[in-house]
């Protein structure tokens, strides 16, 4: 193992998409606990160096590896099939409507309780396209549809930062500022 | 060759040589410094007992000043040259400074941070931190005995790039090691954790005198992963200060616009306010020049008058947790920190929210420094606290402007640090050879609402069609929380990097100028003390070396083994010279040549902490 090793391999786990969160967060902890540069604060320039790079790399992976949509694209890059999410925005006409539908009921939400509502339908329609993301990846081992549905499910994750502003804006506007 | 003693990586290497390393609080109303001391990590008092040092600056007309009480005393008749909360002008120019027509100061409007004129000329914020900051080291080598090894200084969890960076360079500027800085609430998470053998999720709220932060942090085993943070670098207990003063102006018709009205308007409001504390009603008594204000203020008038306050640090409390995705029952418990959760009525907003008591059992003054001095013990390279780590996080968002004044974010707040994240660019002209960037920090979509903090140029890119170049520009924070940033065009391999010393920072000829010119240390002869800090270097690697080669030394070949051997000895050769130059450059071949055997170490560790794991997932 070392630098150039894939997130899987450096975090010893099996290359695959289900994983146990709680897991990866341990391996995490253990891993920094050999590479952070603060253990190398009194062990000179060369272990400093050498501790900030892996350090870094260490977090990259467990960015990657934590979050379901990083780690399902991945996985697509791994096996050859890059997401490629800027030249390739074709989408399922029934997909687009449903977006269309929630910008609505977004634009339209005037309160927590409606956006709450709204934030529910969001955040099952990704678990439910991330089970789907599980299957492809790691039973059909069919890449390229799971790509596709990783394509689709960036467009939920960035709707689903929408409506995170949206709760923003309301806290400050409700106290009156 | 002279005898070396070998030692375990994480122990001190040589018992006899101590290395004393303070953790320093340097806040806007007070300042602390404390130490490890015998295994227990305590404030340190200075010669009259008193372990709180007032964050103030008095400077006199020949070339004298007053630093702590004395300054602290001299603020209702002296106003325009004791500088007081000078943490709320770090990093910043003059319009970011809120509610500045009621300071007594007079501000010099400089590009990049602002600057205060007074009898001794203009000083800048930085240069003010540094006199705090020098008072508390001698106090730490008076107390010792002896030279410090380093520091750890403590940060708002919520200071931006331009804070952290005067910060370090004021800690630099009064002569001091920076180990590393670190956020206010980890620091108390850490002395809070420690003392309570704590697990699980925790919320630090700390409001200071004059900044509000909100942590929450996962401890684990000795680990403090910070989750998200959040807060407002400009809020405290000042603006509670003010806005009591305001509403009892208000109240009485009374005028305040003279600078020692202004001063004694501040006074009174912070008498108050403590009296309120304790008290359901106190007097509001101010000496002004247009005649005297006494004016009864009960508990329920303060809490009404400052509700807004209150009310914007739990927003605050709110959008971190949801940053977290943790819902309110989920956190065990909420560490108080800094004196103005003294209020009643933050106590009381802070309990209602999470439905439980907040935890007040350690002084909320002290406990920022105690947690300071754990961290700086360990970096020293002791391991008294067992296996302390802390995963601390990026408070806001960084990024780069692209096209039409968007922000483009390349590192997310609350990612953890250290880190390196790249994004990909191109050129938009045919022909275009060089490419402008401009670094920001913040959560707005706009370049023009978020802050500045550096622009640099990518030369020498080939000619081509628009598009057709791949830029790849890199982040990279360290564990202090401070940016690299580099761009490198893919094809060509043209390259430019910068340390993001943001448009405030100070250079560093500026500091060694600074240093020679006025300062505390100036009597310190700067050679000497150069010299001195190369063989201190060279010492830490040539024992680091050895210390290496006795644990992992069965990694290297017969002929790597001759190469560090003699470069151990070349180091050793020029230290009992009179030449830094040639000393550091030896220490820095020493530690170039051992790089290659540093990450075959790190390999060994990091697959010894793996070994027996795989077992589990098998």
């Amino acid at each position: 193992m070392n630098l150039q090793s894939n997130d899987f391999e450096l975090f010893a786990l099996p290359v695959q998409f289900a994983q146990d969160r709680a897991a990866i967060d341990a391996r995490w902890k253990d891993l920094q606990r050999e590479a952070h540069p603060d253990l190398f604060a009194a062990h000179g320039a060369a272990a400093l160096r050498v501790a900030m790079q892996w350090s870094v790399r260490i977090n990259e992976a467990y960015q990657r590896l934590k979050d379901p949509l990083k780690r399902a694209a991945y996985l697509c890059e791994l096996h050859g099939t890059p997401i490629n999410a800027h030249h390739n925005t074709a989408m399922p006409a029934e997909f687009l409507l449903q977006q269309m539908s929630w910008r609505e009921a977004l634009e339209e939400a005037s309160s927590e309780a409606e956006l709450d509502q709204l934030n529910e339908q969001v955040q099952q329609a990704r678990r439910e396209e991330l089970q789907q993301c599980e299957r492809l990846l790691d039973v059909e081992h069919d890449y390229p549809r799971a790509a596709e549905l990783v394509r689709a499910l960036m467009f939920i994750e960035r709707f689903a930062h929408n409506i995170e502003a949206r709760f923003d804006r309301m806290d400050t506007v409700d106290r009156g500022q | 060759m002279a005898l070396l003693q070998i030692s375990e990586p994480g122990q001190a290497p040589d018992p006899h040589q101590r290395r004393i390393a303070v953790g320093i609080d340097l806040g806007t109303t007070h300042s602390l410094v404390a130490a490890v001391r015998s295994g227990v990590a305590e404030c340190l008092p200075d010669a009259q007992g008193r372990v709180i040092l007032p964050s103030v600056v008095r400077y006199l007309a020949q070339q004298g000043r007053q630093i702590g009480f004395d300054a602290l005393a001299a603020i209702a008749h002296d106003p325009e040259n004791t500088v007081a909360s000078v943490k709320r002008f770090m990093g910043r120019g003059l319009q970011d400074i809120a509610g500045r027509d009621k300071l007594p100061y007079n501000f010099v409007d400089q590009p990049g941070m602002v600057s205060l004129h007074t009898t001794a000329g203009a000083k800048s914020p930085v240069e003010i931190s540094a006199e705090i900051l020098a008072t508390l080291r001698y106090r730490a080598e008076d107390t010792f005995n002896d030279d410090l090894y380093g520091a750890v200084i403590t940060v708002p969890a919520y200071f931006d790039e331009a804070q952290r960076q005067a910060t370090k360079d004021a800690a630099q500027l009064a002569g001091l090691n920076v180990l590393r800085l670190i956020s206010e609430p980890t620091a108390a998470a850490i002395a809070y954790g420690l003392d309570n053998a704590s697990e699980g999720v925790y919320a630090v709220y700390d409001l200071g005198g004059g900044t509000f932060d909100i942590s929450i942090l996962r401890l684990t085993q000795g680990v403090f992963e910070v989750i998200a943070t959040g807060g407002d670098s400009a809020l405290g207990g000042d603006d509670y200060d003010r806005a009591l003063a305001d509403w009892v102006l208000q109240q009485t018709g009374a005028q305040a616009t003279q600078a020692s009205d202004k001063a004694a308007m501040k006074l009174a409001a912070r008498a108050c306010k403590e009296a309120l504390s304790a008290t359901d009603s106190a007097a509001f008594e101010a000496q002004l020049t247009g005649g005297r204000i006494h004016f009864e203020v009960t508990q329920v008038q303060f809490e009404a008058a400052t509700a807004e306050l209150t009310a914007r640090t739990m927003n605050a409390v709110r959008k971190a947790l949801r940053d977290a995705r943790l819902g309110k029952d989920e956190v065990r418990g909420v560490v108080m920190v800094g004196g103005s959760t003294r209020m009643p009525q933050i106590q009381r907003a802070v309990a209602d929210f999470f439905g439980r008591e907040p935890l007040t059992n350690l002084n909320p003054d002290e406990v920022v420094a105690l947690g300071a001095a754990i961290q700086a013990h360990q970096l020293a390279g002791y391991n008294s606290a067992g296996d302390l780590l802390l995963l601390d996080v990026i408070p806001l968002s960084l990024g780069i402007e692209t096209m039409g004044g968007l922000v483009e974010r390349i590192v997310p707040r609350n990612q953890t640090i250290p880190t390196a994240m790249a994004q990909d660019f191109t050129t938009y002209q045919d022909g275009q050879t060089a490419l402008a960037l401009h670094v920001v920090q913040g959560e707005r979509d706009l370049v023009a609402d978020c802050r500045s903090l550096a622009r640099f140029e990518l030369r020498g890119i080939p000619p081509m069609a628009a598009g057709a170049a791949r830029i790849r520009v890199t982040f990279t924070v360290d564990a202090d929380g401070l940016l690299q940033v580099s761009a490198r065009e893919q094809v060509s391999g043209a390259e430019a990097k910068i340390d993001v010393k943001p448009s405030y920072g100070l250079s560093d000829e500026q500091i060694a100028k600074m240093l020679q010119d006025s300062f505390s240390t100036a009597e310190q002869d700067m050679q000497a003390r150069a010299l001195a800090e190369a063989r201190v270097e060279a010492d830490r690697m040539v024992l680091a070396t050895h210390s290496a080669l006795a644990a992992d030394g069965d990694l290297l070949s017969a002929s790597e083994r001759e190469r560090i051997d003699a470069l151990v000895a070349a180091t050793l050769a020029a230290k009992p010279l009179d030449d830094a130059k040639a000393i550091e450059a030896a220490t820095e071949a020493l530690a170039h040549g051992t790089e290659a055997f540093a990450a075959l170490r790190m390999n060994r560790g990091i697959k010894q902490a793996l070994a027996g794991k795989n077992v589990e997932t098998i």
